[in-house]
């Protein structure tokens, strides 16, 4: 079926040194031309894990971001966002390509939209906690003379359900843009897998019975409605696999 | 100034699922293909293998293989009284980037459309009177009977997982006996079901419906495609919609198609080349080939004798506006084309939250469901009821992921104590009865360019214009009070509805169904496109995907893209290649 005469005509063209122009290597991949699956050894994506040198909040702001999450997910009967280490989640996040809005559309101008057209700062996620973070500080000294993380958790919770429910604004930054962020972000610290930095030692999902990053059921798909029980696994593995 | 690249054939502007059928049928039939893909290469074994494809974070949440909003987004607005805003980063809809474009991270749920969507607007208007002041629903002009060949044979590149319902006009138990006849029963059996699709299925027969298993592509047992290529059983992992399988159990583009392809020596695809314009001869009859550029900044021009656009809609509508082919749709005089009738999907819903029983949704994959279509299309008579079209209702077990999916009760806050204990006396004992609601065309939605912002090239961003019509808001509210009811016979303690309430919202993920803006039709004043998805304009460039879709039907979109593919393709290689030139005259 294939025309060797045509294709012998094109191959010339464009390796046969002619004044015509190829697209280079370097900058674009060319593959096929019947040379099959293209594979190379350590062509892997694996995720990067272990720790990372940057770290974005300062001391007084990560007392802050702790002091919020542990009131987002508080430690009650299980585990909280305090033992999940969420404030490493989030700190390595915002030290990284989602905290610099790297992949994020921010070129202006930016205006104030409707709740349907989303987030429309100008600032990306790390600068707007940085902004916010201020902002509420000054409003916990003015209103009790303390910081945040020095309120009482009452006093905590009050000052949250204000941002939330939007009785407390910020003059530079959207407050309840700010609650929103960090409550999605607390979430995903609190249930992402371990290798991220938060949810440490799996306390997240053992907590609710997820098994994590498992990759064969077909022995439970008849469970029929009762409870499976499966100790969780992460991309890590898990403490007792790993060799001392 | 671009440099000048040689001649080809044929160029394919995206390599997703259409770019790959066009791909593997124009190479059999011995052209010279070459496609140009803005992404990466991407293969299971090194970009979703399983010892990293199981991570909701990276790959939902960090939009590890979606395009960049950065690259290029769309704008967005409810209305053109509005000012549209960039979407700064996805949310309702996820563009996919890189080989297989969205056809690694779909969930697999394959359903024909009926053969009444394809004639929308004459059905309708034979059985219910002239449609409503506004709605600019169309007939596709290609019929189900025409597509049905195309629909088997993408079935069974995809080795999709089912039971029929309607074979050659016999109703078989079991099936759908509402879809439309079949040449053959689906390639492999269905998925097997877990706890809540039983009790969903006893439920809707308790109601008096006709439950189905959802045509998946989700591999039932091992199996080996027409192109000779192997799918595994499905390991029902959960990681399925928004992450790439690692275990070869899913159909995409990578599993069913491309290593195939990549024998052939008249193929050749080019990774990390950006398509820009559609370029045109000095007398604007025809199509000489594409712009495209590079990750260095540097554009080339690519000629070609035929132009195939397989970017996915919204990217295909944008490279027909920017390289002014056709005439853009204008909502105040209801002229032009390019850009109409851009349509979604309207959802809703119910969960079930159970008492004693553990539904334990993390086993689960993109399309292990069953569903009911008593309610789609014109299924049931809509005399008196004030809108034309349906949807499925369907439980799937899929997605339950912790940061995606942790439903709560009526009445918890959404953080603090109690919202956490909620989560957790919740996570594995729940399920979901979701509405998948048709969308019609209506004249004030639509696509077009964005007078102010702009990509990294500098070129207008797409703008999209779009609410839910009076159709779809009655649409939703006859549909969700029977899923309600479903739901509600399945025994759990307590169901929370989901109403379809307010202006479409463009922040939570609903699907990447994103339809129409380079339509097909019968009359090139009202289509861009003629039946054989052959532009009217310019006869050597075709378009593909659910772009062409007049309206949305109330299914998700793939076997029906890939049919329209097949069988544009078909007439390419049987009647345009003998005769280059319009396939349908004007
Ligand atoms: C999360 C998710 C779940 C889904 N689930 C389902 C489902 O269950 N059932 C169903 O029927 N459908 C589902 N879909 C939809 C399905 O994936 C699409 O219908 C299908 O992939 C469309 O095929 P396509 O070829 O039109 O586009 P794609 O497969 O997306 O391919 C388009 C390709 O074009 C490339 N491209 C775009 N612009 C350019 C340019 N300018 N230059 C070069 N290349 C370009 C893109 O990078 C991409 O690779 C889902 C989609 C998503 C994202």
């Amino acid at each position: 079926m294939f025309s060797p005469t045509r294709r012998k005509v094109l191959k010339a063209l464009l390796f046969g040194g002619t004044a015509i122009a190829a697209p280079s290597a370097l900058y674009a991949a060319e593959y096929g031309r019947g040379e099959g699956m293209p594979w190379s050894p350590f062509r892997g994506q694996p995720p990067y894990h272990g720790t990372l040198e940057a770290s974005f909040f300062t001391p007084a702001e990560r007392a802050t971001v702790a002091a919020i999450c542990a009131r987002l997910i508080p430690n009650d009967d299980g585990p909280g966002a305090t033992e999940a280490d969420v404030v490493t989640f989030l700190d390595r996040q915002m030290a990284g390509f989602y905290g610099r809005g790297q992949h994020w559309y921010m070129q202006g101008p930016f205006l104030e939209g409707t709740a349907t057209q989303g987030y429309q700062s100008e600032h990306p996620p790390a600068q707007l906690y940085r902004h916010a973070l201020v902002a509420l500080d000054v409003y916990c000294r003015n209103t009790y003379e303390a910081g945040f993380a020095e309120l009482s958790e009452d006093r905590q919770d009050a000052v949250l359900k204000g941002l939330d429910e939007e009785e407390i604004t910020f003059a530079k930054v959207s407050a309840k843009t700010f609650f929103d962020l960090i409550l999605k972000n607390t979430i995903e610290g609190f249930f992402a897998d371990p290798i991220y930095g938060g949810n440490r030692d799996m306390v997240a999902w053992r907590y609710i019975g997820f098994p994590g990053t498992r990759y064969d059921y077909r022995d439970f798909v008849g469970h029929d409605g009762a409870r499976i029980q499966l100790e969780p696994v992460s991309l890590m593995g898990r403490s007792g696999w790993n060799s001392p | 100034m671009a440099k000048q690249l040689p001649g080809v054939d044929v160029v394919l502007v995206g390599f997703g699922w259409t770019g790959a059928i066009y791909a593997e049928k124009l190479t059999n039939a011995g052209l010279d293909v070459l496609a140009l893909e803005r992404g990466p290469w991407r293969d299971t074994t090194k970009d979703f293998a399983t010892t990293f494809a199981q991570d909701e974070l990276r790959y939902y949440w960090r939009h590890g293989m979606f395009q960049e909003a950065s690259q290029s987004t769309v704008t967005f607005r409810n209305n053109s009284a509005q000012t549209a805003l960039p979407m700064r980063s996805w949310g309702s809809f996820l563009p996919g980037n890189g080989v297989g474009g969205s056809g690694v991270h779909w969930n697999g749920q394959t359903y024909r459309f009926l053969p009444s969507d394809f004639v929308a607007k004459s059905h309708n208007e034979e059985r219910y009177g002239p449609l409503p002041e506004g709605m600019t629903v169309q007939d596709y002009g290609v019929t189900y009977e025409e597509l049905e060949p195309h629909f088997d044979y993408f079935e069974k590149i995809c080795g999709i997982c089912g039971k029929a319902g309607n074979l050659k006009g016999d109703i078989v138990a079991g099936g759908n006996p509402f879809e439309g006849p079949r040449s053959d029963e689906y390639p492999n059996p269905p998925m097997e079901m877990t706890f809540s699709q039983d009790r969903f299925e006893a439920a809707a027969r308790n109601v008096g419906l006709n439950p189905f298993p959802v045509p998946s592509a989700n591999m039932s047992r091992a199996y080996v495609n027409p192109l000779g290529l192997q799918l595994a059983p499905c390991t029902y992992c959960g990681f399925c919609e928004k992450h790439g399988c690692g275990n070869y159990s899913k159909s995409s583009p990578q599993t069913t198609i491309i290593p195939a392809l990549m024998k052939r020596p008249n193929f050749a695809l080019r990774t990390d080349s950006e398509v820009l314009s559609i370029e045109k001869s000095a007398d604007g009859s025809r199509t000489t080939g594409v712009t495209y550029v590079d990750t260095s900044g540097e554009s080339f021009f690519q000629p070609a004798e035929i132009v195939v656009l397989c970017a996915y809609p919204l990217e295909n509508t944008r490279l027909m506006l920017l390289s002014q082919i056709g005439k853009p749709y204008d909502p105040r005089s209801g002229e032009g084309v390019v850009g109409k009738n851009y349509c979604y999907q309207v959802m809703s819903g119910a969960t079930v939250f159970f008492d004693k029983e553990y539904t334990n949704s993390f086993v689960g994959a993109g399309a292990l469901g069953m569903a009911v279509d008593d309610y789609n299309g014109d299924n049931f008579d809509h005399s008196g009821l004030g809108f034309i079209g349906g949807g499925y209702i369907a439980c799937y077990t899929t997605n339950a992921r912790p940061i995606e999916s942790h439903p709560v009760p009526e009445g918890v806050p959404g953080w603090g104590s109690d919202w956490k204990q909620a989560v957790q006396a919740n996570f594995l004992k729940t399920a979901s009865v979701g509405v998948h609601g048709a969308s019609m065309a209506h004249r004030s939605n639509y696509l077009d360019l964005d007078p102010t912002y702009t990509d990294r090239h500098g070129r207008p961003l797409l703008r999209m214009t779009f609410d839910f019509t009076l159709n779809d808001r009655r649409l939703s509210a006859h549909l969700t009070p029977v899923a309600e009811e479903i739901a509600r016979g399945m025994g759990g303690r307590e169901v929370v509805v989901g109403e379809r309430k307010g202006s479409y919202d463009s922040v939570p993920y609903q699907t990447t169904h994103n339809t129409g803006g380079t339509i097909m039709g019968t009359d090139p004043q009202t289509s861009v496109c003629n039946r054989y998805c052959q532009s009217w304009d310019l006869p050597n460039l075709f378009v593909a995907g659910a772009g062409l879709f007049p309206q949305n039907a109330g299914y998700n979109p793939t076997d029906t893209v890939g049919a329209l593919a097949y069988w544009s393709v078909d007439a390419i290689i049987n009647t345009y290649l003998g005769q280059p030139g319009p396939l349908v005259q004007t």
